[in-house]
């Protein structure tokens, strides 16, 4: 009787304490507008509007940290902290190592950006951040790659002239090229990569995912995440769903 | 004042500038490497004593688990310490308190490539407060420098007790001191003078490591000088500006500078005192020199 008591108090406790779980977010905190540090050293950004809201329907408690983009994949398996939302692209090759939520920004173009029109994008020295789409999509093109470990370093070895030209997200550039006063411009088509950016969990946390998803596809549904789209990345071309 | 930092003269928009919250960070994190260097130091030289006491024991298999660690730690690169020991240490004591505190746990610990254990097991408890979680990488880093520098450091004081001449211990045991007594009366104060140029090499190197922290997910002055030093565009700043890294990394060339110069200094009268009434070069000269003076 009196372990059958201490048992179903342990039970209630353990419910107790699911309830007000706390979720970890990790991000890269570099990489604006999706997230980076703002003027007070707190993360903002598109991702962290739209996690804030995500967590709020799905009632849960939300905790951001910041993590380096080389090992923050390694660090979510190993359970540092519970989900990824840093910009990261779905890829086949991701999905088989953590598992994706449905694409909260939907599948868009990443573009060169160099300092003339004449800039050799094919043949010539482009800069990605390492372990993106665009560094495996650069390996694949004839031009010699050259990574960084941060997407400001990308830009960065472009300004000088280290790199030819720098290989990124579109909406990551935008920002830059369009205050770089006629420095830096966008070069040669667009390219579609990868299925939209998602939230990354652990594979063994379905029920997590499963809950994000929800609250992703609710959000969706009644045109927040739309909102959201037109206020981070306003331009010529807002992505939308 | 800082609302609207655009309208300010240059003096003030700096003013405003560097009193950013990020900024503050910044600051704050040049006290976090110097509490490492602080707290790491002792641990290491603590390390590297056991480890040097067991690597001369007499009884064979301590004296191999004291040379095993010298020998492995050493020889292992650091960066695999880094990288894959930080992870292994974190996941193992995960595990421990996993078996320890939730025995009725049916699913594997290992899921593919998920390291999964009960909630109440994670370290630190994912609901715990963020400043805890620092605390934790904290330690683990200091954990981590610790391990490493403690084996460099027992094959210092490993060498430099060995250079303690064998005549010292023989008079001690001709006095009748038993072997721990001729340990700690004799040859532990008289092997710092051998010790000192090789622990203050580690020292000067310990502090140049510090950046490593970054690599261990401690928030430390490198990680601010390339987030603050990289290029701010309006939209997402009220200070935008161009690529400054240049000026914080010499911002940190000039602490780092100063940092090891003062270590030298201190370094250099440790050594003074050390030598003091050696039957060493440096104290038959200081001998020599006290005499020469006024009596």
């Amino acid at each position: 009787m009196k372990r059958l008591l201490l048992a179903s108090a342990l039970a209630l406790s353990a419910s107790a304490a699911l309830a007000q779980d706390v979720v970890r977010i990790g991000t890269e905190g570099a990489y604006p507008p999706y997230n980076f540090l703002d003027d007070s050293g707190e993360i903002a950004g598109f991702e962290r509007e739209l996690g804030d809201e995500m967590c709020r329907r799905a009632q849960l408690t939300c905790e951001w940290v910041t993590n380096e983009w080389d090992s923050i994949i390694p660090n979510l398996v190993s359970g540092n902290y519970d989900v990824i939302m840093a910009g990261m692209s779905i890829t086949d090759e991701r999905d088989e190592v953590i598992d994706f939520t449905q694409n909260y920004y939907p599948p868009t173009a990443s573009a060169y950006a160099a300092p003339s029109a004449e800039a050799d994008i094919q043949g010539g020295v482009v800069s990605a951040q390492a372990a993106t789409i665009q560094a495996a999509h650069v390996a694949t093109t004839g031009a010699t790659l050259q990574e960084y470990a941060t997407p400001e370093e990308t830009v960065a070895a472009v300004r000088n002239g280290e790199a030819d030209a720098v290989f990124a997200d579109y909406d990551f550039l935008a920002p830059i090229v369009a205050n770089s006063g006629g420095e830096l411009q966008f070069v040669g088509d667009r390219v579609p990569l990868g299925g939209g950016i998602g939230a990354g969990v652990r594979e063994s946390d379905t029920a997590l995912r499963d809950q994000l998803d929800a609250a992703i596809q609710a959000m969706k549904d009644d045109g927040s995440v739309n909102e959201l789209l037109a206020k981070w990345f306003p331009g010529e071309t807002v992505p939308s769903f | 004042m800082c609302a609207d930092p655009s309208t300010l003269s240059d003096a003030l928009w700096f003013l405003c500038y560097l009193t950013t919250g990020k900024h503050l960070g910044f600051y704050a994190s040049f006290g976090t490497v110097l509490l490492l260097l602080l707290v790491t130091a002792p641990a290491a030289l603590l390390l590297g004593f056991g480890g040097a006491m067991l690597a001369r024991s007499r009884v064979a298999p301590l004296s191999w688990i004291g040379k095993a660690y010298i020998l492995l730690v050493r020889g292992i690169p650091d960066i695999v310490f880094f990288l894959f020991f930080v992870i292994a240490l974190d996941q193992g004591f995960e595990y421990l308190r996993h078996r320890l505190l939730c025995p009725d746990w049916d699913q594997p610990v290992r899921q593919g490539n998920d390291f999964v254990v009960c909630d109440i097991a994670k370290l630190p408890l994912s609901s715990s407060p963020q400043w805890m979680h620092e605390v934790y990488g904290f330690f683990l880093a200091v954990l981590t420098f610790a391990i490493v520098f403690g084996a460099f450091a027992g094959n210092v004081l490993f060498g430099a007790m060995r250079a303690v001449p064998r005549g010292q211990m023989e008079t001690a045991e001709a006095y009748g001191m038993t072997h721990r007594q001729a340990f700690w009366r004799v040859l532990v104060p008289q092997m710092w003078v051998y010790a000192l140029p090789g622990l203050s090499n580690l020292w000067m190197v310990l502090i140049k490591a510090s950046p490593l922290l970054f690599l261990l997910g401690v928030e430390d002055i490198v990680y601010w000088a390339r987030d603050l030093g990289g290029s701010k565009t309006p939209q997402f700043t009220d200070f935008p500006h161009g690529d400054w890294r240049m000026w914080y990394f010499l911002f940190l060339l000039v602490f780092y500078l100063a940092f090891t110069r003062v270590s030298e200094i201190v370094l250099d009268r440790l050594m003074r005192r050390f030598t003091h009434g050696q039957a060493v070069a440096g104290g038959e000269a200081q001998r020599k020199a006290a005499m020469a003076g006024p009596a």
